[in-house]
């Protein structure tokens, strides 16, 4: 699959806000009000400053952005636009949950309910994003029970490394080995680590469903004998894309590199608070390979008519 | 809406003869003619005439090579594929704004390129590649059926079948209610044993196609041997002016050092 920058971004930015925002809401439920104004502010801030950029980036992978309003009218039937009407339902939960957890509003009592809630729409949000992909039968590589989970976990991790990082400006990362919020960040990093290779692993072994022979019911000695066009076309575009089949095994190594770079800073950071400044861009690079690994790695079964034997 | 409405019981669909089509691509010009000028807008290629040429077409024409088990000769089939008109067709149920629908009625697939967002979703959805984004317009645009054609009372009896119909020169493409037990196109598929492309996908496609006939084994034996000299004098003779004819003119182009006749083939 042809691997969109504006879609890469919207799930990882997206991603790393919601999960943010989550764990945000979660220590709220947990601590109580936030131990500053600016704390709570810079949190929830820059969450929804991440989740606002991919929102507003996934409408540029639109042909006609001016009627996004449209989106939100289906979500009977689609993941997408359940998605957009979850997304738009956490600003003003998230928005009511900053102002009591900051102390901005003086109510206590409300801070662990909207916490929970803010943390249970991101959660959702997330949800719906990775079913727009595992529904899809049609590539095999994101219609298996690693994607969900997949998004999950990253929005977490990288979530988690944000909140250290936010954690550590604000002189609120607690030293020691007593650090809850490092032990909780190794513990997403080495999920998504042992998660992404063993979809790998997956991804390398699986047999293919779909075959040439299934798809021209021509049988199994079919084989592609004349284009119908000259020029490449949308279909070829969208579904055939190939250039970052060649590089996949490197750019995994990469992604894993990091992932492993992440959490030996993390491991570390109890003792030096400022390895956190390593391990959040760490993980928000590798969060980035890995999706664009995620749509480039990605086969399409309309390729079986365009010659590919099987998918 | 894109939920899914009933299964409905008239199934308007297309039944297609990869046995007598000869790949003239008559079906899908014809259909880009009509479709370039009807409500859906203009179906604009990009770099018409030039060497990228892109744009949305509804109908494209493949061709493959089939190599029955134990055969060392194979065959030559044309194979056309446009939208399928499936029964349960995902490319409906993901669009998130209701652009994408089934018809009720006939259960025609469709798209309204007026309330399309050009999200690009329902074509990851299809496995028959039969949904195009147009580039020009932002919109996904596929095949109607031509349902601005077989509902037209201002055609003629006979133009009321989708353009690719019309225009097929060997019939190979037939049009008619696949709901229908009884109909034309429903007994062409029993008698032939039409098939669905992609069964195990699901998605229950109305449009059938009819497979390649079963061989003619004159045909697959081959060409008949030549028939074997008989070593008669007249036969030595032809054989004796056919060399020195043959001869004669490649001894005198060797004289010309430009000329490389004898290293071209055929």
């Amino acid at each position: 699959m042809n691997p969109a920058y504006s879609v890469i971004l919207f799930t990882t930015a997206s991603g790393a806000g919601y999960g943010l925002l989550a764990l945000s809401g979660l220590a709220a439920a947990g601590h109580g009000p936030a131990s500053s104004i600016g704390f709570a502010l810079a949190c929830v801030g820059v969450a929804l400053a991440l989740i606002t950029t991919g929102l507003l980036s996934s409408t540029a992978h639109l042909g006609r952005p001016e009627r996004f309003l449209r989106a939100f009218s289906q979500w009977r039937s689609s993941w997408l636009s359940r998605e957009g009407v979850v997304a738009v339902a956490t600003y003003p939960v998230a928005l009511a949950f900053l102002a009591v957890w900051s102390g901005l509003v003086e109510a206590p009592a409300l801070i662990a309910p909207l916490g929970i809630a803010t943390a249970a729409l991101c959660a959702v949000t997330v949800y719906c994003t990775s079913m727009i992909y595992r529904q899809l039968t049609t590539i095999p590589a994101w219609a298996n029970r690693f994607t969900v989970p997949g998004y999950l976990l990253f929005a977490l991790a990288t979530g988690a490394g944000l909140l250290s990082f936010i954690s550590v400006v604000f002189g609120r990362f607690q030293a020691g080995a007593g650090n809850f919020q490092a032990f909780l960040t190794l513990i997403l990093i080495f999920a998504v680590i042992v998660l992404k290779w063993l979809y790998w692993r997956w991804l390398r072994r699986r047999k293919p469903e779909h075959s040439m022979a299934a798809a021209t019911g021509l049988g199994p000695g079919v084989r592609q004998w004349e284009v119908p066009h000259t020029a490449r076309n949308f279909i070829m575009k969208e579904m055939g894309y190939s250039v970052a089949r060649a590089h996949a095994r490197r750019l995994q190594q990469i992604a894993m590199l990091l992932l492993d770079v992440a959490f030996i800073a993390t491991f570390i950071s109890p003792k030096f608070p400022w390895a956190v400044a390593v391990s959040a861009p760490a993980l928000l690079l590798a969060a980035w390979t890995e999706r664009w690994l995620f749509f480039a790695q990605a086969e399409h079964v309309v390729q079986l008519f365009y010659g590919q034997e099987k998918v | 809406m894109t939920t899914l409405p009933a299964p409905s019981a008239k199934k308007l669909g297309l039944v297609i003869d990869l046995d007598t089509c000869v790949g003239c691509q008559a079906c899908a010009t014809s259909c880009k003619e009509w479709n370039a000028q009807g409500d859906g807008g203009p179906l604009t290629d990009t770099d018409a005439q030039g060497a990228d040429i892109s744009g949305p077409w509804f109908n494209r024409i493949h061709g493959y090579e089939v190599r029955e088990d134990g055969r060392d000769d194979s065959r030559m089939v044309n194979f056309p594929r446009s939208c399928l008109h499936c029964e349960t067709p995902a490319c409906v149920t993901v669009c998130p704004t209701g652009a994408s629908y089934k018809r009720a009625e006939d259960g025609i697939v469709l798209v309204n390129p007026d309330t399309c967002i050009g999200c690009k979703l329902c074509s990851w959805a299809c496995p028959y590649g039969a949904r195009e984004y147009d580039y020009t317009q932002g919109v996904m645009k596929k095949c109607t059926l031509c349902v601005d054609r077989i509902y037209n009372d201002n055609l003629v009896e006979e133009d009321r079948v989708p353009a690719c119909v019309r225009a097929c020169p060997t019939g190979a493409r037939h049009f008619g209610d696949l709901g229908d037990e009884r109909s034309a196109v429903s007994q062409l598929v029993k008698e032939r044993g039409g098939f669905d492309l992609l069964p195990a996908m699901g998605y229950k496609p109305t449009n059938k196609y009819l497979p390649p006939r079963a061989r003619r084994e004159t045909y697959a034996a081959g060409v008949a041997p030549l028939p074997k000299g008989d070593g008669s004098v007249m036969e030595k003779l032809f054989s004796w002016a056919d060399k020195l004819l043959s001869a004669a003119p490649k001894v005198e182009a060797r004289a010309n050092p430009q000329d490389n006749s004898d290293k071209l083939e055929g």
